[in-house]
């Protein structure tokens, strides 16, 4: 009851958090998109560099995430951008890059090779084949990457807020200093909302987009 | 068509040549089947053909064209490619798959429609039903089809088959087989046929090449090497029954007895009761004018009637196209247990075909053991 109150009262901040909380994981995942899947495309030709990026992907996933917000400031504050929302994205594409890299290479080297060899044989160039055949394929898995990539950002995103880049993590952090529960608990019924929508929406996208031979 | 010449090849890393220097010719419109061991070289031998697999040296030559003068996708797509594990599209309707060559090729669209509805009918599917099927609602012998069909779509003069109907169950294999023997009646493809099942490589080739550890061991026509093979090792390879897998090569026009003796429907039942009795007959064959066959009479069940013969006659059930194998016309004898088969092309009777025939056919070229005993009679006891 005392949350309900607490979002009647402040239901256009909560929105405009909502706001900025999905802006700034929206950005990250498109970026973390552009990057991890071409790379993930790119290590199924090169398995030495796949070990390798494979590996430091699962390093930074590793770094807990405040850390990771304080190893950077020092390094982005170079650029005027020690805090705020630029260190949140790019901690967020970092984090997004092990699952959507993984994802992407484990999809298009799972494609039976005799479907290639058929390709192949057929006339395909190696673009085609991976265009064409491999692509389509593994896209129900990479979107596996896409979605575990947005949840866990929405996640990570809270805690963005602690250094200044705003979102829902604003209530977590500032019901925590207040000891105000209701504003802690509205802030993590919102963020997990978010999750949510987010895993919904993509799932609908996903089943828009792989092909119905692909469902079993 | 297809020339290999000299060709080897021997895999990076290994010392042995997977294919050992073969000499070998595939003529227009046939079917040549390579067959062997696992591991003899089958696959790389036709894999080579459209540049899958570089050749270590020698060369080929398809339609008088040495393959590595030509660009390497024009001649894949000049060339049907057909495997054992099918490699259809998952993602992609049977439509799409069997567009696959044409869309590469960049035909237009409604040129791709036609030809996939084509060659749907040409392989036995309605395209209605199976059009916008997705492979995995397909069955293995119906996949295989599509598998097919998409190597023919743009009529390619060569294909190549690496076992094609090897993963699909014995029966279905048959029809598979037959089916498209019939197809390759029309279209006489010039084909490579990879198979390790003996039975398929008499059934389906008009040439076979045996292989043994990457070598060419004998060439030539099924007939040849079953009853002429070249050493030991074709003999063991063809089996001991090479006598009943001839069965599978002739057909039951070569073996039948042509014009048997029958009367028609006109005939007055009293003058063939009478014709029966002379030639001690219990079964005579009736036909109708035309010579197309009404079925049977039975001696005792006329003795004692007159009229037309028409009105006695008893419906004929199994009968056989001569078109048919020979190995197919005994199982049926001996599955129903009778004695005699009547065959029929297109409802008219053109010859019956009976155990004696049969043993005969075989008996010709395989009296090794048997024939110098000569013929052996019924009749027990002599002296
Ligand atoms: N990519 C490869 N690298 C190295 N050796 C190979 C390769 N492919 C095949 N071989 C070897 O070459 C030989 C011929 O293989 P191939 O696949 O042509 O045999 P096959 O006659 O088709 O056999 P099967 O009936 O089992 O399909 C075998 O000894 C095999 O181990
Ligand atoms: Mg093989």
């Amino acid at each position: 009851m005392e949350i309900w109150q607490f979002f009647m009262q402040n239901w256009q901040q909560t929105l405009e958090l909502t706001r900025q909380h999905a802006w700034i994981v929206s950005i990250s995942v498109i970026i973390a998109m552009a990057t991890g899947v071409p790379i993930g495309i790119w290590i199924t030709f090169n398995e030495e560099a796949a070990e390798t990026i494979l590996y430091i992907a699962g390093i930074i996933m590793t770094i807990p995430s405040i850390a990771l917000f304080g190893i950077m400031i020092p390094f982005l504050s170079i650029f005027g951008h020690g805090i705020g929302t630029v260190p949140a994205v790019v901690a967020l594409v970092l984090y997004s890059q092990l699952p959507i890299i993984r994802n992407t290479y484990a999809a298009i080297k799972s494609v039976d090779p005799n479907i290639i060899d058929a390709g192949i044989g057929m006339g395909m160039t190696r673009w085609q084949v991976l265009g064409k055949v491999q692509l389509p394929m593994a896209l129900s898995v990479i979107f596996a990457g896409l979605r575990v990539a947005v949840v866990m950002s929405i996640g990570i995103g809270a805690i963005a807020a602690y250094i200044g880049a705003g979102g829902l993590g604003r209530f977590i952090f500032m019901g925590i200093n207040q000891t105000y529960g209701a504003m802690i608990i509205s802030g993590a019924i919102a963020v997990s909302l978010l999750a949510i929508a987010a895993d919904i929406l993509f799932g609908y996208i996903e089943n828009r987009l792989v092909s119905k031979g692909l469902r079993s | 068509m297809i020339r290999f010449e000299k060709v080897t090849k021997i895999y990076p890393g290994s010392q042995a040549a997977a294919v050992n220097d073969i000499d070998l010719e595939v003529a227009e419109g046939e079917i040549c089947v390579l067959i062997g061991p696992s591991g003899c070289g089958k696959t790389t031998l036709m894999r080579m053909v459209n540049r899958l697999i570089p050749v270590t040296s020698g060369s080929i030559y398809v339609n008088g064209k040495n393959i590595m003068s030509l660009d390497v996708i024009e001649l894949r797509c000049s060339i049907g490619y057909v495997i054992q594990q099918i490699g259809l599209f998952p993602h992609m309707t049977v439509s799409d798959n069997i567009a696959t060559v044409p869309k590469l090729l960049k035909w237009d669209k409604r040129r791709i429609q036609a030809r996939v509805d084509e060659l749907l009918n040409l392989v036995q599917l309605d395209p209605v039903i199976f059009r916008h099927r997705y492979p995995r609602e397909l069955s293995g012998g119906q996949a295989q089809r599509i598998g097919v069909a998409r190597a023919m779509a743009t009529d390619p003069p060569v294909m190549l088959m690496d076992e094609p109907f090897g993963a699909i169950d014995p029966i279905n294999r048959e029809v598979l087989q037959d089916e498209f023997l019939s197809i390759q009646e029309k279209i006489r493809k010039t084909i490579v046929f990879v198979t390790h099942d003996i039975h398929e490589a008499i059934k389906m080739g008009n040439k076979i090449a045996l292989l043994n550890a990457g070598r060419l061991v004998q060439f030539g026509t099924p007939e040849a090497l079953l009853t002429s093979p070249v050493n030991q090792f074709v003999k063991d390879f063809v089996g001991a029954d090479r006598a009943l897998k001839r069965l599978d090569l002739l057909k039951v026009q070569d073996a039948m007895l042509k014009n048997p003796v029958r009367c028609y429907d006109t005939d007055e039942v009293q003058a063939v009761h009478q014709y029966m009795k002379e030639k001690e007959l219990n079964y005579l064959l009736v036909c109708d004018s035309q010579d197309h066959l009404l079925g049977y009479v039975n001696h005792r069940d006329i003795i004692d009637h007159y009229g037309k013969i028409g009105d006695r006659v008893k419906p004929m059930t199994l009968t056989v196209s001569p078109k048919r194998n020979l190995k197919e016309a005994l199982s049926k004898m001996l599955s129903y247990d009778i004695g005699i088969l009547v065959v029929v092309d297109d409802n008219k009777l053109v010859g019956i075909l009976n155990t004696m025939t049969l043993a005969a056919v075989v008996g010709q070229t395989y009296d090794e053991q048997g024939g110098r005993w000569g013929k052996i009679t019924a009749g027990g006891r002599i002296l």
